[in-house]
């Protein structure tokens, strides 16, 4: 007998009482994503695009303020008992995706599915008290995990958090922090005991990103974003900034985390295809527009069958979220591998297909690349999750 | 048939190593280690040491002032120079124009060009893609219509590579625009100080400018700065994509590229062990060694062919499409090692600014090459174009 995913073992059981299986929307998902969508249809075109990245601090805080409190759109993966409507994953995903067709630079993945997922898996009163400020448009958070020697290791962490009193006090150096120069918060992880790779003794914190002690280093990332690093020097902080949950929690954080730049690479691919497709029957060579070359057309069908399975795949991850850790994990795993296979495939492909103009800052489609290429690496390289996709699924 | 290198050929490597050793300029090494851009100066101090030397033009004959090397002291040169890193001489004047010039030009031409191609004194750039002639470079529509000992040249170009340090370009106009695509170009040589010649810069993914928009209104050229014969500049320009395909395999450079990655990944650590000990990132940096060697298996046996007075046919396209893509996957392999330092875009050292790029020292670079490589398969007639020639003069469809 092969041995059995995990995959299979969870989630679907057949000898349940059927049902019909059900992968709609509802409406209030609908008016969700319709909102979204035609909110930034009017504030994401091209140039607007490049005018925010240019600003002093990369970005218009303006839109964030809307989108939180005109829109309304915050609230919608948190719980009523937050200030919330209830939604969680699927509402995040619908968001992830309409950012990821215009390549927004919101903090939502920060903010909202990182910030906002750690705070309510660990509740209690820090949840109690900034949930309504993330809602609110007031809280962003950034999330600083990684570090210069760690690679996609989330317990490969040499920041220190030592008991001092009813506190802790932070050291140490985290690397690439995505959104840190907007952020009112930073969610930490460091250590409390153990060695440097060791699972236990890894904890996740909230702090005001504003304690004394913490200095950054800011720059802009190629994807368009700002980051920084970000150091701790004896940075102290209140007791009740530790999220409970350890590093279970942080790895269920970062799987939700990394099923949403899943489902924005689905709004990427999408875009990607629908883009060369058009360029294609626009651009003219040898007398005729290049889409009628069969070998072009084919290139770009098999463009859409992988920006297909980029959909599918961010939608199975984001339904296997609250599925036990190790079924979730196997899940989250062989969607972010073959997302990123995928993504690479639409993305290699569209520049190729554009010729000269796709490697150009003039095109959008070259920043769709740009984004699209960091989200391969993101919360794991594609190798990184075949491998732990295997270890979870084929044990020795 | 004997692939060991000769006594001779041996020594001969051993004075390159010794005479790249002692000459090749400190400052510049220097600037390639920080990942700097390098300025018109720094790509000319090496080439002016080469021509000192009288080893800048191995490719020329020697009646024109070439090396008169063998094929085999050819590649042991261009091996020695990608392993000690030294940058790739500028291929405009070089590899292109100067090729076309000692082929098809006037005796007056060949001796007010090119020795001042040799010594670097001019900076050369091509004209010859447009915003509606890439791939179909052959329906182009720059025109020049003549006017008493002068051509009137209207038109624009792009993907003008370096024209912003041009002082000659080299440019495929329409002269007549009623015969067959192919039998209405002639091929101009203009000074790119000429009044109604404007360079506009484009700016690429990584943010450079190596690549520019050429606008020319009507620009007055001697029309003893045409090469050949009035409408044959088609046959210069195929004799130049062949030229510039050969070269476009870059094996040496892949191979430097492919060791640099070794070492990124024996520093780099994946846990407690090197990333090069990850079996997933070993097998991909194995592969590439492996394609690597079947591409200069292939490299070999054309220059032999072409030792042998055949080709450079259209077999060079064979180069041209294995040797861009094993280009791409070098890149996407350093991004891949780099890990989340991939992501940080460092703008590079402005003036006084002497902050250090974050992350590890190569990681900066990393993202932005793998965006700016993207161009390989399309430059020097895109991969598809090659995938055509093969079809069409190959296998004969």
């Amino acid at each position: 007998m092969p041995p059995r995913s995990p995959l299979l073992s969870g989630g679907q059981a057949w000898d349940e009482e059927y049902k019909p299986m059900d992968l709609s929307y509802n409406e209030t998902q609908g008016m969700l994503r319709e909102t979204l969508a035609r909110f930034l249809a009017d504030t994401y075109d091209f140039e607007s695009r490049k005018k925010m990245l240019a600003s002093p601090t990369g970005r218009d805080p303006g839109i964030w303020k809307a989108i939180a409190t005109e829109l309304g759109l915050t609230c919608a993966p948190f719980a009523e008992e937050h200030g919330g409507m209830g939604g969680g994953a699927l509402e995040n995903m619908i968001m992830m995706e309409e950012f990821g067709k215009v390549i927004a630079i919101e903090p939502w993945l920060q903010t909202v599915v990182i910030g906002g997922g750690a705070l309510k898996h660990a509740g209690g009163a820090l949840a109690e008290a900034t949930i309504p400020a993330i809602i609110s448009g007031d809280a962003i958070i950034a999330f600083a995990y990684a570090e210069p020697q760690g690679r996609y290791n989330l317990a490969d962490i040499g920041t220190t958090a030592k008991a001092d009193g009813g506190g802790y006090v932070l050291n140490g150096h985290k690397g690439v922090v995505y959104a840190a120069p907007w952020a009112t918060h930073l969610l930490v992880t460091a250590r409390t005991g153990g060695g440097r790779r060791d699972r236990a003794g890894v904890e996740l914190f909230l702090i005001e990103a504003n304690r004394p002690g913490i200095t950054r280093r800011d720059y802009p990332t190629v994807d368009g974003f700002m980051a920084s690093e970000v150091y701790f020097e004896n940075v102290a902080i209140p007791g009740e900034a530790l999220l409970t949950g350890g590093i279970d929690l942080i790895e269920r954080v970062v799987d939700e985390a990394t099923v949403a730049v899943c489902a924005e690479a689905s709004g990427i691919a999408r875009t990607m295809v629908n883009q060369t497709v058009e360029y294609t029957k626009q651009r003219k060579q040898f007398g005729q527009p290049i889409a009628k070359f069969q070998v072009l057309a084919h290139r770009m069908s098999d463009m859409f069958v992988e920006a297909e399975q980029v959909s599918s795949m961010a939608l199975m991850g984001t339904l296997k979220l609250d599925e036990p850790a190790d079924v979730r994990k196997a899940a989250v795993s062989m969607a972010k591998a073959k997302v990123g296979r995928s993504l690479k495939f639409v993305g290699q492909n569209a520049i190729q297909t554009h010729g000269g103009i796709g490697i150009t800052m003039e095109l959008g489609i070259g920043h769709y690349f740009k984004r699209g290429t960091m989200i391969e690496g993101q919360f794991g390289s594609i190798d990184h999750h075949l491998e732990r996709f295997e270890a979870l699924s084929y044990p020795a | 048939m004997d692939i060991d290198f000769s006594p001779e050929d041996l020594a001969f490597r051993d004075e390159v190593r010794t005479f790249i050793a002692e000459n090749y300029p400190a400052d510049l090494r220097g600037k390639q280690d920080e990942g700097d851009e390098l300025s018109k100066e720094d790509f000319l101090s090496w080439h002016r040491i080469l021509h000192k030397k009288g080893w800048v033009a191995p490719a020329w004959p020697v009646e024109y002032g070439g090396t008169g090397w063998t094929a085999t002291q050819r590649f042991i040169w261009s091996e020695e120079t990608s392993r000690a890193d030294c940058i790739r001489l500028m291929p405009f004047g070089l590899s292109m124009v100067g090729p076309v010039i000692y082929t098809f030009g006037t005796p007056e031409q060949k001796a007010q060009f090119l020795p001042r191609i040799l010594s670097g004194d001019d900076w050369w750039c091509q004209g010859y893609s447009e915003p509606g002639a890439g791939s179909d470079l052959a329906s182009l529509r720059t025109k020049a219509e003549r006017d008493g000992d002068h051509y009137v040249v209207n038109g624009q170009k792009t993907w003008t590579t370096m024209a912003q340090h041009a002082d000659w370009g080299f440019f495929l106009v329409r002269t007549d625009p009623d015969v067959k695509q192919q039998e209405g170009i002639s091929f101009l040589l203009i000074d790119m100080k000429t009044p109604g010649i404007e360079v506009r810069p484009i700016i690429t993914l990584g943010g450079e400018h190596e690549v520019n928009e050429v606008f020319l209104d009507n620009v007055r050229v001697p029309v003893s700065n045409r090469v050949y014969e009035e409408n044959k500049g088609w046959t210069c320009a195929k004799f130049l994509l062949a030229h510039e395909r050969t070269g476009i395999a870059g094996v040496a450079g892949s191979k430097r590229g492919i060791e640099k990655i070794k070492e990124i990944a024996t520093t780099e650590m994946d846990g407690d062990k090197p990333l090069l000990s990850n079996p997933f990132f070993r097998r991909k940096v194995a592969e590439l060694e492996m394609d690597l060697t079947a591409l200069e298996y292939t490299e070999l046996r054309t220059l032999a062919g072409e030792a042998a007075g055949k080709g450079p046919g259209p077999e060079s396209s064979v180069l041209k499409i294995k040797g861009s893509e094993i280009q791409q996957r070098i890149t996407e392999l350093a991004l891949e090692a780099a890990g989340h330092y991939g992501a940080p875009y460092f703008r590079g050292f402005g003036e006084g600014d002497n902050e250090h790029p974050i992350g590890p020292d190569w990681a900066h670079r990393t993202a932005p090459s793998y965006f700016n490589v993207r161009k390989t398969t399309i430059y020097g007639g895109s991969n598809e174009v090659q995938r055509q020639i093969i079809a069409k003069m190959v296998l004969g469809l």
